[in-house]
């Protein structure tokens, strides 16, 4: 069974070929037996079973939505009423959210299974899922490497199939690295698509969440589930949501896609170049047009993703102060040494430099040249892509640099590990949509193709990728030993 | 751009965050790094470019002044360190 994917999962509960509650236990007992790749932080075996049940009835009763009935496991930083909400962190390493993220509750409203929650870097700052309080994660297609970050627990979950879709959420990449290193699909959708309500913010103008899967089809079931205005997040955009399953297979002819120069320079590895250009002679056998565009302030995302983000963490993580929930140090002396002792213990390095950084970024006589110049180079990167995708119907290019590193590699050297985002980031800044799906192979680590597409078009990058998935088989590969 | 330990010290501060006294040279020396990372941006010359906060230069949503949210205190302390009738505890902060 775990072996299928979400709309085959559906259609044999629908059919009764299986019940929720079998198909429920059949992924408790692998998250079980593959429990030394520390995928989950927590797994909700009592909750999901008693969900399965209900979802079985719903069934029967002839009440079912689509997705009722399948085991999803949610990233750990998505509020989960009454169950742990760690955010891969000391500092909540206790605690129980009072009230469940809109995206929890949507998959609640659609009857589906929450198996349990994911490990991630510690409040999703990291590149390889090693910041993590709770230890890393290891990749399943090479247990020295790393699985990407930030969402590593939910990538290397879908890979090694102990769930069927995962949510993740990305800040600067953190979907869509994960998911080229594990062999998965992973879209971050437009920026206000998906509702931030209870998903624990580190950069509020760059955070978006979106699904993780095997395969397209099922990125497009679960993207449905999670769009859609709310009222409660204030950067939410009201606007109709499209049927995403229904534009899958239309055809590629004519398709306009720009290959930003940028992307293929010198910096690109040879090895990297060629996956993506075959999948680009893919493409172009499909009828798409190839077209060279020039983005020439891209060079400078990362620069100006390391103040941005880290400016809006050193707000965000503020609210992180030993008094009203999460971590508190021992025997305060006074009011300061509780704050600074509660966030000292229960902040770890990374964490940390990241709300040192953002704090001297925002301090008097340094805001114009730090935090102030990063929003206009935000606004030089956003027009290169507006006049790329004025020219283009969609961008393609490489998701990483290489293919996963390996666990400790990188540990050593924060600005080496933010280097590995390169080509994801820019993307957070100007608020765009992309997909990572999985275009081959480097030294047996599978690798991914970067679709990046206009706002709010979500459906057109998930039918230019879900057309790639009919040509190819790359992500039908599983993991070796990972049975 | 290379900050000093002192300046560190005087960043943590501000943001009440500990730090320990062993780790203030290698954070000076990897925030230095950092900020020789974004030096590149001001190889740009952005005068005229108006700053970008928001990917959708959106403006605050607006909505009728009315309670939305149900008092639920007991529920929330139950994940508080500290609590004492009703009230969050913290250290004397007044003699």
């Amino acid at each position: 069974m775990y072996n299928q994917t979400i709309a085959e999962l559906a259609k044999g509960l629908q059919a009764g070929t299986f019940s929720s509650q079998e198909l429920t236990k059949a992924y408790l007992e692998r998250i079980k037996k593959h429990s030394d790749l520390n995928c989950f932080i927590t797994v909700t075996e009592a909750e999901a079973m008693a969900g399965a049940k209900s979802a079985d009835q719903l069934i029967s009763d002839g009440k079912a939505g689509p997705l009722t009935g399948i085991p999803f496991a949610h990233k750990d930083i998505f509020c989960t009423q009454g169950i742990k909400t760690s955010c891969g962190s000391k500092m909540l390493e206790n605690f129980q959210a009072p009230y469940n993220a809109t995206v929890i509750e949507r998959f609640n409203q659609a009857g589906t299974v929450t198996l349990g929650k994911l490990n991630m870097d510690e409040f999703a700052m990291g590149s390889s899922n090693e910041t993590s309080f709770f230890g890393p994660v290891k990749n399943p297609w090479d247990l020295s490497a790393v699985p990407g970050g930030s969402s590593g627990g939910s990538a290397c979950a879908v890979a090694a199939r102990l769930a069927v879709g995962a949510t993740g959420t990305d800040t600067g990449g953190s979907i869509r690295q994960p998911a080229a290193f594990c062999g998965v699909t992973g879209l971050k959708p437009t920026y206000g698509r998906v509702s931030r309500y209870g998903m624990i913010a580190f950069a509020s103008s760059l955070d978006q969440g979106g699904p993780m899967t095997r395969t397209v089809e099922d990125a497009a079931l679960m993207l449905q589930t999670m769009a859609g205005f709310d009222s409660r997040d204030s950067t939410s955009v009201d606007k109709p949501v499209p049927d995403y399953s229904k534009g899958l297979n239309e055809s590629l002819a004519g398709l306009k896609i720009g290959l930003p120069k940028e992307f293929f320079g010198e910096s690109l590895n040879a090895e990297m170049g060629q996956v993506v250009d075959a999948a680009i002679a893919e493409y172009t056998r499909l009828g798409a047009e190839i077209i060279e565009v020039s983005m020439p302030n891209i060079n400078l995302s990362i620069p100006a993703y390391y103040i941005v983000a880290p400016a809006e963490c050193s707000a965000n993580l503020s609210r992180f102060d030993g008094v009203r929930y999460g971590y508190r140090c021992e025997a305060p002396e006074d009011l300061t040494d509780l704050y600074i002792r509660s966030r000292g213990e229960g902040f770890g390095a990374e964490v940390k430099r990241r709300i040192l950084i953002g704090t001297y970024a925002l301090s008097t006589g340094y805001y114009d040249a730090y935090y102030l110049k990063a929003q206009k180079i935000r606004r030089l990167i956003s027009e290169d892509f507006k006049k790329a995708l004025s020219e283009v119907d969609v961008l393609m290019g490489p998701v990483t640099p290489t293919p996963a590193f390996g666990l400790g590699e990188k540990t050593g050297d924060p600005i080496e590990m933010y280097l590995s985002d390169m080509y994801t980031i820019a993307v957070n800044l100007a608020g765009l949509p992309a997909l990572s799906i999985p275009a081959g192979f480097i030294d047996h680590k599978p690798v991914g193709l970067q679709i990046i597409g206009n706002y709010f078009d979500e459906a057109r990058l998930l039918n230019v990728a879900h057309r790639f998935q009919q040509e190819t088989d790359w992500h039908q590969k599983s993991p070796v030993g990972i049975e | 751009m290379a900050l000093t330990a002192e300046e560190v010290n005087k960043i943590a501060y501000l943001a009440r965050l500990g730090i320990d006294e062993k780790d203030v040279d290698s954070y000076a020396k990897e925030l230095s790094g950092i900020l020789n990372l974004v030096e590149q941006m001001s190889s740009v010359n952005t005068e005229q470019v108006s700053p970008m906060a928001h990917p959708m230069d959106q403006v605050q949503r607006l909505r009728a002044d009315e309670v939305t949210e149900a008092n639920q205190r007991t529920l929330f302390q139950e994940q508080a360190p500290e609590v004492e009738a009703g009230l969050y505890l913290v250290p004397k902060v007044i003699d």
